[in-house]
């Protein structure tokens, strides 16, 4: 192949100690195809990935992360719920005293990337993101870029 | 024009037809290439001359006259119906342009429903929320943030008198996209129609109401497996025994495919459910033919033009065969697997998003070559969000150009002898026998029980992972080309207008369900509840009338889910990836 990006035709391997993250869907929303994707994406570039699946409370993904001890927590959206769920997820978070970033995936207007960001998001990935794309955003959030 | 050598000729009518052909039938194609002959064509002659023809020219842009059929017996409404399930296909009807639509209140969606009439769309489909989906009030914990956003939130019948205002339900054919809680939303639309003096027999539409694909892929299921299908089996008794025009499950290989399936799988776990449906009905008593005639089917049409002709041809022969072979069904009508399609909202780019519009011709282009009965063509902003209105309106004049512009709709199956794609219409049926060999094997010679088998043990859901994940693997690495995606990046920076559901929404129903709860008579509700949980206790009664009979007295749409849940418990999924 040519003209394409010769940088994401293998998965990217993790140096040093691999990141723990938690994966979860919020609320009702049942389409996983995008996080289960990422999840195995993840998992076979060496993170260890924690998949909690669907139908998950912000309670439920704290207490997954508190216990797991993750460096990161990445949620999925895709119906158009991120704009209430992402920041309560977030302050979820916070009233939990983690210090760690939240991640959102999903269908999200570009028009609500910079709000999401402004309530703390840590790092918004639309469709087409690419493994590599995914592991930056959580080597820059935790710190570990 | 084009001879096939002889020798290909016979390759080809072997593959249609190896089990109806004899050697007398292939005979030499004549100079029109339509064997006028045979008896079978003196039978698809007849049924042609019976059918009502469209007022239009048959004719190409040039003036030449163009045969109905071309090829080849079996022709278009013969068995096994490879190429079609009505002799004249679109020389009598087009297919139905059926756009999916749903936001915001009810009142928003009924405004959108009169759009698409009046823009020539010749049948509603009705997008729930995810609330209503899953059985849940606006005012339900999960509903936060939820409430009318990739749907019309309808708590109570007071929405759906609002969100049908002013349609004679009587003339019009509606499709509703539910499935957990379809057995109340089908009694508010009858409610519906009775309390606009529509009876429940004039009705006519399809209800989604096909739960094993959620257990599959779509995940929005509430009760356990069994239960749920005790729902389904008493709304198919229901509907054949008093809504002759109403299609009781629309089984969907749609929601498999978007969630990340092959074609191939898409056709077989699609196929393999309807035949659970069939065993589960028959179980329940009913006689086969009795309901499968009101059977229907929803596929997707993804981008790989050929492999999804195969796919649609080969249902159709599939189908047939199993239900006259495994099922015994004898009317005719049982045989046609008869289907909806829906072009693949998965294949949908947020990056450079008008090149979707190409994307969605030629996938609607597929489904009317692969003999679709309906469609609907997506819009291009889906991938960022709901669509536009004028979003909504070029996708419904896509499939108008489709059908009034590149004469396709002349022909009936103006593909069926090309070898290719007779071949490939091999190839997906052989990969489909395949699995269906599997779950028969897993359900001990029975395809009901092997579904319930596959849900249990992560088959389905797995098989589809393991699709979706390959796929992706595929266009990280640049192995697959995605046009704007991974290749071609340049441009397509422009701004697109989406379409914004007003954050007001959630109070606005909250505060209507509120004052129907404030209104209503208490006791009638109680009462109906009452009535509905001891009757769903007991799994002879058929539950229809006791939800039709609550949602009359207001009950809204989570009451009736808690009640059930109390009696069939809850489904939760073992997260696997």
């Amino acid at each position: 192949m040519n003209a394409t990006d010769t940088e994401s035709t293998a998965l990217p391997t993790i140096e040093g100690d691999p990141p723990r993250v938690i994966l979860a869907k919020l609320g009702l929303d049942g389409h996983d195809r995008g996080l289960k994707v990422v999840a195995r994406m993840l998992r076979d570039s060496g993170v260890e990935v924690i998949y909690l699946g669907l139908r998950q409370t912000t309670d439920t993904v704290v207490a997954a992360a508190e216990q797991e001890d993750a460096d990161a927590i990445g949620i999925s959206m895709h119906n158009g719920g991120h704009m209430t769920l992402g920041p309560r997820m977030v302050d979820a978070v916070a009233a939990a005293g983690l210090e760690i970033p939240v991640i959102v995936g999903g269908i999200i207007p570009d028009q609500d990337i910079a709000r999401l960001q402004d309530a703390g998001v840590a790092a918004v990935l639309g469709p087409g993101s690419s493994a590599r794309d995914v592991i930056a955003a959580i080597q820059a959030s935790t710190g570990e870029a | 024009m084009t001879e096939y050598p002889a020798a290909t000729r016979r390759a080809l009518s072997q593959g249609t037809t190896e089990d109806e052909m004899s050697d007398e039938t292939t005979t030499d194609i004549t100079d029109d290439h339509v064997d006028r002959d045979s008896e079978a064509y003196a039978h698809w002659k007849a049924a042609y001359e019976a059918s009502a023809l469209r007022d239009a020219e048959f004719e190409t842009m040039s003036g030449v006259e163009v045969e109905p059929v071309y090829g080849e017996a079996p022709f278009p409404g013969q068995y096994p119906y490879t190429r079609g399930v009505y002799a004249s296909m679109y020389r009598s009807k087009l297919w139905t342009m059926r756009m999916f639509a749903g936001f915001g209140t009810a009142e928003d969606t009924n405004a959108r429903f009169k759009d698409i009439l009046r823009n020539g769309g010749t049948g509603l489909s009705t997008a729930f929320d995810m609330p209503t989906l899953m059985g849940r009030d606006s005012d339900h914990e999960w509903s936060l943030g939820e409430v009318g956003k990739a749907g019309v939130a309808v708590d109570t019948l007071a929405d759906m008198e609002d969100l049908f205002a002013d349609i004679d339900l009587g003339g019009v054919s509606t499709s509703m996209t539910i499935n957990s809680p379809a057995n109340t939303i089908m009694a508010m639309y009858i409610a519906v129609g009775e309390n606009n003096g529509v009876e429940r027999a004039r009705l006519g539409g399809t209800i989604q109401n096909d739960i094993l694909k959620e257990f599959q892929a779509q995940k929005e299921f509430i009760y356990p497996p069994r239960p749920s299908m005790r729902l389904i089996t008493d709304l198919m008794r229901f509907t054949t025994a008093e809504m002759p025009r109403w299609h009781p499950v629309s089984i969907s290989g749609y929601h498999i495919r978007e969630a990340g399936s092959t074609a191939a799988q898409e056709l077989a776990f699609t196929l393999a459910n309807g035949f659970a449906y069939v065993e589960a009905a028959v179980a329940a008593g009913l006689d086969v033919d009795a309901f499968a005639p009101r059977l229907s089917f929803f596929f997707n049409s993804h981008t790989d033009f050929f492999e999804e002709i195969g796919k649609f041809r080969a249902a159709r022969r599939i189908w047939a065969r199993w239900m006259k072979e495994r099922y015994g069904a004898q009317n005719e009508r049982s045989l046609l697997c008869r289907f909806h399609t829906q072009t693949a909202g998965v294949s949908l780019t947020a990056q450079q998003p008008e090149n979707n519009i190409a994307r969605v011709a030629t996938q609607a282009l597929a489904a009317v070559l692969g003999g679709t009965q309906s469609l609907h063509t997506d819009s291009f902003d889906e991938a960022l969000a709901l669509p536009t209105e004028k979003s909504a309106r070029i996708a419904l004049r896509t499939q108008q150009i489709v059908a009034e512009e590149t004469g396709v709709a002349h022909v009936a199956d103006p593909l069926g002898g090309a070898p290719y794609v007779e071949w490939m219409t091999d190839e997906m049926e052989r990969q489909a026998e395949a699995i269906f060999a599997h779950l028969d094997e897993i359900g001990d010679g029975s395809i009901l029980e092997g579904v319930y088998a596959g849900i249990d043990n992560g088959y389905f859901a797995g098989e589809i992972a393991d699709s979706a994940y390959r796929f992706e693997r595929e266009v990280n690495a640049g192995r697959r080309t995605i046009v704007g995606v991974n290749r071609y990046k340049e441009g397509g920076k422009d701004e697109i207008p989406i379409l914004y559901i007003d954050e007001a929404t959630e109070d606005i129903q909250r505060k209507r369900l509120a004052e129907v709860k404030q209104s209503r008579d208490d006791d009638a509700a109680h009462r109906a509840l009452e009535r509905l949980r001891a009757e769903a206790a007991d799994s002879t009664i058929n539950l229809m009338p006791a939800f039709i009979d609550a949602v009359k007295a207001y009950v809204t749409e989570g009451e009736i889910t808690d009640t059930l849940e109390a009696v069939f418990g809850t489904y939760t999924e073992t997260a696997v990836i």
